[in-house]
């Protein structure tokens, strides 16, 4: 990147290449997809398994992405994203970016084979997972990413349960435990940091992955005008975080010297209005857990 | 016309025949008894043999995305498969076909599970009649080859555009050594163009592929995919013809008849145990009786006309197939049968069952389903060979 112009709010192009589409108001995962490929640009190959922005893009004859796109079979992503990358590499199409969007399900679920499979042999694509913690897309039911205490379709909150049991898949290391070239995790709330992490994937020469946390209204039961400030109060609140894997090394973004409490930020959601005291005492000690491990070895 | 000949398998005329054809990339995952052609490509793109790129993918569901992914750029994909793998990536098929992705796939022929087994039957492919693939199954190791290279022509006829499928019945076909003919790498180039078509991603024409669409369009998008699939007949005659002139071998386009010009009693087959119903025809003819094979190639597009033009001649019909639909019938019986039935005088149809999970069919077997037809006895549909007592 540095012979590169850093992209940022104010130099990044004003061209649009995902619009006209009919997601709902407030949506993340469109601030997601539309801020990477101002990075990545027109010379994009985009594919996208079954999910919200595939549903709300493709409905022939209106379509949403202005750079070329397409749907994949929901658990094929990183396997149909990588034979986009190998077709053009092999007929020669030289500058060109394959990236994928999955979501959270489609990423870290039924997604998951494939995108291994693709970072075990390094194909050259940019893979991003836009984390909105549930599958919003069939009406919100719990992913592996759904953090613990979340109400959705299939972890009801009632009497006997706090909504989902068990925190959330851990992706980021996940992806990279398999020896990733680049991988980060970001947040629309922080959209320099996101704009600047597309860059360093962008100039990968194999698989690159950015897990970027995107706030759902619709699926959260927030308001649709903080969907933004939502999403950085998860990074402050320490519910999510800034990192980057890179040269084989982890390294925190972010640092604040101390977390924000969280109970503001769970108790104005809808998803988690529910939650007794020990419910989100449960919530803080993970978080404590595991900012204590990222601390003591990304920084 | 010089042709190199070698003593080969058939899995190894599957892969020198997918080397011919110069695909860009080929996407597989190794399963028995496939396992032979992914390991030769392997070695084809390790030696440079073949210029491509070799994707050692992780299932076969991500062997049909990738080749996909492959072809939505207008590049030439080829993968292989069998069995479990084949129906593992059954969504994936469906989804190549309605994409009109001319992908081409060597299937196997191989058993379903449970009970587990690596022998062949047909019982993997034909249960995926209806996911929009042309099915041609051969009958040798040269047709293999042969029919790898004819598949990407006919695939991707701009009018067709409709993945393609050929069927080798496993280890009988895929592990049998012969001599094969391979042809001159110049030749095959001369046959088979580049691939060309506007049904891609394209930077300087960006487009959306794989997309939705609402019910008042959905069934039209299915119309002229079958339109594709339809208009691949003519080009299967035409192009059988053409790389016959070409290389000397003709295999007589949808279908194959054997001694059924005078015949009174065929035996339909489809793939590899016609060439036991050949010898059991000859020495039956010996004995005086007017029997024929008729060889299904081509499982879609359906040989419709053919069956009928048959059905016009003769009366008994006996299907052979190595498949079954569970509390019906053999589904290729059920699709001769509805080809038959707008002739005037419907011919008279037995079903034989036979060959499951790798077991032999032998000239004694296929003896006494031509002597159930010529006497017209027995059950509609029969299992050949069963070794318990079945009630009824």
């Amino acid at each position: 990147m540095a012979n590169q112009k850093r992209i940022t709010a104010r130099t990044m192009t004003d061209n649009e290449y995902f619009y006209g589409h009919k997601a709902c108001a407030g949506c993340g995962a469109t601030v997601a997809v539309r801020l990477a490929l101002k990075v990545l640009g027109e010379r994009s190959y985009s594919v996208l398994p079954a999910n919200c922005m595939s549903a709300v893009s493709f409905i022939y004859p209106q379509m949403a992405f202005a750079t070329n796109a397409m749907i994949a079979p929901f658990p094929a992503t990183g396997a149909m994203l990588a034979g986009v990358a190998a077709g053009a590499k092999a007929l020669g199409i030289k500058d060109f970016h394959a990236v994928g969007f999955a979501g959270d399900g489609g990423t870290a679920d039924i997604g998951f084979q494939a995108l291994s499979g693709a970072i075990d042999r390094g194909d050259k694509i940019i893979y991003i997972c836009y984390d909105n913690e549930a599958y919003m897309n069939t009406g919100i039911q719990k992913s592996g990413l759904t953090p613990y205490g979340t109400k959705t379709t299939t972890s009801p909150a009632g009497e006997n349960r706090p909504g989902a049991m068990r925190h959330k898949k851990n992706m980021f290391e996940i992806v990279a435990a398999h020896g990733i070239e680049y991988a980060a995790t970001a947040s629309i709330g922080y959209p320099q940091d996101f704009l600047d992490k597309l860059q360093k994937a962008a100039q990968c020469e194999t698989t690159s992955y950015i897990h970027v946390y995107a706030s759902c209204p619709t699926g959260w039961g927030t308001p649709t005008h903080t969907s933004i400030e939502i999403a950085k109060e998860a990074v402050d609140t320490g519910l999510w975080y800034l990192a980057e894997y890179e040269n084989g090394e982890f390294k925190l973004n972010k640092n604040p010297k101390d977390l924000q409490d969280p109970k503001d930020y769970l108790t104005k959601q809808g998803r988690f209005k529910h939650l007794k005291d020990e419910d989100m005492d449960v919530i803080i000690e993970n978080r404590d857990k595991q900012w204590d491990r990222m601390r003591k070895s990304w920084l | 016309m010089e042709q190199k000949r070698i003593f080969v398998s058939g899995n190894d005329a599957v892969a020198m025949g997918a080397r011919l054809a110069r695909p860009h990339v080929i996407s597989a995952y190794p399963i028995t008894p496939q396992t032979i052609v992914v390991e030769r490509l392997s070695d084809y793109v390790e030696d440079g043999s073949l210029e491509a790129e070799f994707m050692y993918v992780e299932s076969e569901h991500s062997a049909m995305s990738a080749a996909m992914g492959v072809s939505s750029v207008g590049a030439r994909a080829f993968t292989a498969t069998s069995s479990q793998g084949l129906l593992h990536m059954a969504e994936a098929m469906h989804y190549a076909s309605g994409a009109r992705f001319p992908i081409v796939m060597m299937n196997a022929n191989r058993a379903v599970a449970v009970p587990w087994s690596i022998y062949g039957d047909q019982r993997d492919s034909l249960g995926l009649l209806d996911s929009g693939w042309i099915q041609v199954y051969v009958e040798d190791a040269q047709e293999a080859l042969d029919m790898t290279i004819q598949a990407y022509k006919i695939a991707e006829k701009p009018d067709v555009l409709t993945p393609f499928m050929v069927n080798l019945d496993g280890f009988v076909l895929t592990h049998t050594y012969e001599p094969v003919c391979i042809p001159a790498q110049e030749m095959v180039d001369q046959f088979l163009p580049t691939y060309e078509t506007t049904n891609k991603m394209d930077l300087d024409n960006p487009t959306s592929l794989c997309f939705s669409s609402a019910p008042a369009d959905n069934m039209e998008f299915k119309y002229v995919q079958n339109q594709g699939m339809e208009a691949s007949r003519a080009h299967i005659e035409q192009i059988d013809k053409e790389y016959g002139d070409m290389f000397g071998r003709y295999y007589g386009g949808m279908t194959e008849s054997y001694k059924c010009e005078d015949a009174e009693v065929v035996l339909v087959t489809l793939g590899s145990v016609t060439g036991t119903a050949r010898t059991v025809v000859d020495e039956l003819r010996d004995q005086g009786h007017k029997v024929g094979v008729f060889k299904i190639r081509y499982m879609r597009p359906f040989p419709e006309m053919e069956l009928r033009q048959l059905g016009e001649k003769v009366k008994i019909l006996g299907i052979l197939e190595k498949n079954f639909s569970f509390g019906y019938e053999g589904t290729v019986f059920t699709n001769v049968n509805s080809a038959l039935t707008s002739l005037e005088e419907v011919p008279y149809t037995q079903n034989f069952i036979a060959g499951f999970g790798g077991r032999d069919i032998s000239k004694d077997n296929v003896l006494d389903m031509f002597n159930m037809l010529l006497k017209k006895e027995g059950k509609r549909v029969e299992f050949i060979g069963l070794g318990v007592e079945i009630d009824g």
